[in-house]
């Protein structure tokens, strides 16, 4: 039935987890006292009448960080198979990903410079 | 050319306890096919893992009450049963009879589906966190690497609760928490690599089986000194820690992207996060510190004393010392991270990204080229 041994154990798994929040959810929903409408409504804004939604335009600083994430995440993902496999591939394979990492650090360098890391 | 083409050493540890196998084998003597002994014994483990998952927040809380009134000179929770240790279950009991407050502006179904989208991965990742040989739900092979992908989903939840609740300090908490977590995420995951590197597996058992080849000489902390910083570092950043709790400043934030929760929703939230710190010790203490192995290897021990590793007293022994072990373990640093809580002040936004991007990730990948550099030079110190 699974190709791969063990993952009918994540998908049993799964299925347990997905349980716990929907079961607390839905036990929480029979015995809690139902919300009766009015101020309990309001969003929180430090006890006074919010103005205005969140949901407006508004300048996330965090999205450089996100983009350089992409990139060393990816490389992160090409290293795991170089790195279960180094015992059999010996010098070669340390140059080469010697070279590759190289080629990631001027990258952050450049990011670096350019102010990306910078938060403000 | 330095090829090591040396296969992998024989086991030197013993197979020990197979639960399974003696369970589906009893089963199949009452005349049960294979299959049908497996699918009775699946369900089994995957509860045991979960009631201790949920044991071991309850102990966490009470300990974080405890250690925290110590540490202010209070006494903490002393009356919900001996020492107050019915305090942490007493909680969640009034959180599950609160009533369900949605913000009247809030998205009705991301604002639910947020912290379901927390718990989930992370109860999910106790999949591969082996406390005996074959004491563990399920060996998958890529073990490691499920756990850092599974713990990659969990800014989508935390994002999306700070959006949904359209409340300003729950988006910017949010973002944070968001932000703080890509950027650990990269420096932990490559401080795993170096340790895959020197286990040559991405399954937790392999890692914990090379390092109990000599007892507490041959854990990887001693290998890895930096990496174990690091990962620690990460570790709190990812559960979001003091000093690392920007996402929830109170100070700044109210309660980051918790602000609007209230009752179950928010003690999803809560064990959400007190089972990724539980989780995050046991793996340093697989990772870096030996596992279930004893300071002594017990196969030392059984000879010693004139026993056979495969006499079933002795591997019932084995098997629980192995889960006290890897317990005691991941509690000293569940421990060391209260302590850390309230002992520490909190770093800002822009010293916590620069700690992130220009220190542990330069480092890390630093740490990654001479753990490969090392296992060049010194192939059998470092996982052959």
């Amino acid at each position: 039935m699974f190709v791969l041994p063990g993952y009918d154990a994540f998908l049993g798994f799964l299925l347990i987890a997905t349980a716990v929040p929907v079961l607390a959810l839905v036990t929480n929903k029979l015995v809690a006292p139902r919300s009766r409408a009015g101020e309990r409504q309001l969003t929180y804004e430090s006890g006074m009448e919010p103005m205005g939604g969140a949901w407006i335009q508004f300048n996330i600083r965090y999205y450089m960080f996100a983009l350089v994430f992409v990139i060393f995440d990816v490389e992160t993902v090409f290293l795991y198979p170089w790195a279960v496999a180094f015992h059999r591939l010996g010098l070669l394979a340390f140059i080469e990903a010697l070279i590759f990492i190289a080629i990631l650090v001027v990258a952050l360098a450049y990011a670096w410079r350019k102010g990306a890391l910078e938060w403000s | 050319m330095v090829t090591n083409l040396a296969t992998a050493a024989p086991a030197l540890v013993s197979p020990g306890l197979d639960l399974e196998l003696s369970f589906t084998q009893a089963l199949q003597g009452l005349g049960l096919s294979p299959q049908v002994a497996h699918l009775i014994w699946l369900p089994l483990p995957m509860a045991l893992v979960l009631v201790a998952a949920i044991v071991g927040v309850l102990v966490t809380v009470w300990l974080e009450r405890k250690i925290s009134a110590a540490a202010q000179q209070r006494i903490g929770p002393e009356y919900a049963g001996p020492l107050g240790v019915l305090q942490p279950m007493a909680d969640g009991l009034k959180l599950l009879v609160k009533e369900d407050v949605i913000p009247a502006r809030a998205d009705g179904l991301l604002f639910t589906l947020g912290p379901v989208l927390v718990l989930v991965p992370v109860i999910l990742s106790w999949l591969i966190v082996p406390f005996g040989q074959n004491l563990l739900i399920s060996n998958v092979g890529v073990g490691i690497f499920l756990w850092i992908s599974l713990s990659s989903i969990q800014p989508i939840g935390l994002l999306m609760s700070g959006y949904a609740s359209n409340n300003k300090y729950s988006l910017l908490g949010g973002l944070r928490a968001a932000a703080q977590s890509i950027s650990y995420e990269i420096p932990l995951a490559l401080s795993v690599l170096a340790v895959v590197m020197m286990s040559n597996s991405l399954s937790t058992v392999d890692i914990v089986d090379q390092q109990n080849g000599a007892g507490v000489l041959s854990w990887n902390v001693w290998r890895q000194p930096v990496g174990f910083l690091i990962f620690w570092i990460c570790a709190l950043a990812e559960c979001e820690r003091l000093p690392f709790d920007l996402p929830e400043a109170e100070e700044e934030l109210v309660a980051g992207y918790q602000t609007e929760y209230a009752g179950m929703k928010f003690a999803l939230f809560y064990l959400g996060s007190y089972i990724n710190l539980v989780l995050s010790a046991l793996l340093v203490s697989v990772l870096y510190l030996g596992g279930w192995g004893f300071p002594i290897p017990v196969e030392w021990l059984a000879g010693w004393l004139g026993q056979s590793v495969d006499a079933p007293v002795v591997q019932v022994i084995t098997a629980s010392v192995g889960i006290v072990m890897t317990v005691l373990k991941a509690y000293l640093l569940v421990f060391l991270a209260i302590l850390l809580r309230w002992t520490t002040p909190r770093v800002r936004i822009d010293q916590l990204l620069d700690l992130g991007w220009k220190f542990l990730l330069p480092l890390s990948l630093a740490n990654l080229l001479i753990t490969a550099a090392l296992k060049l030079v010194f192939p059998s110190a470092f996982g052959g």
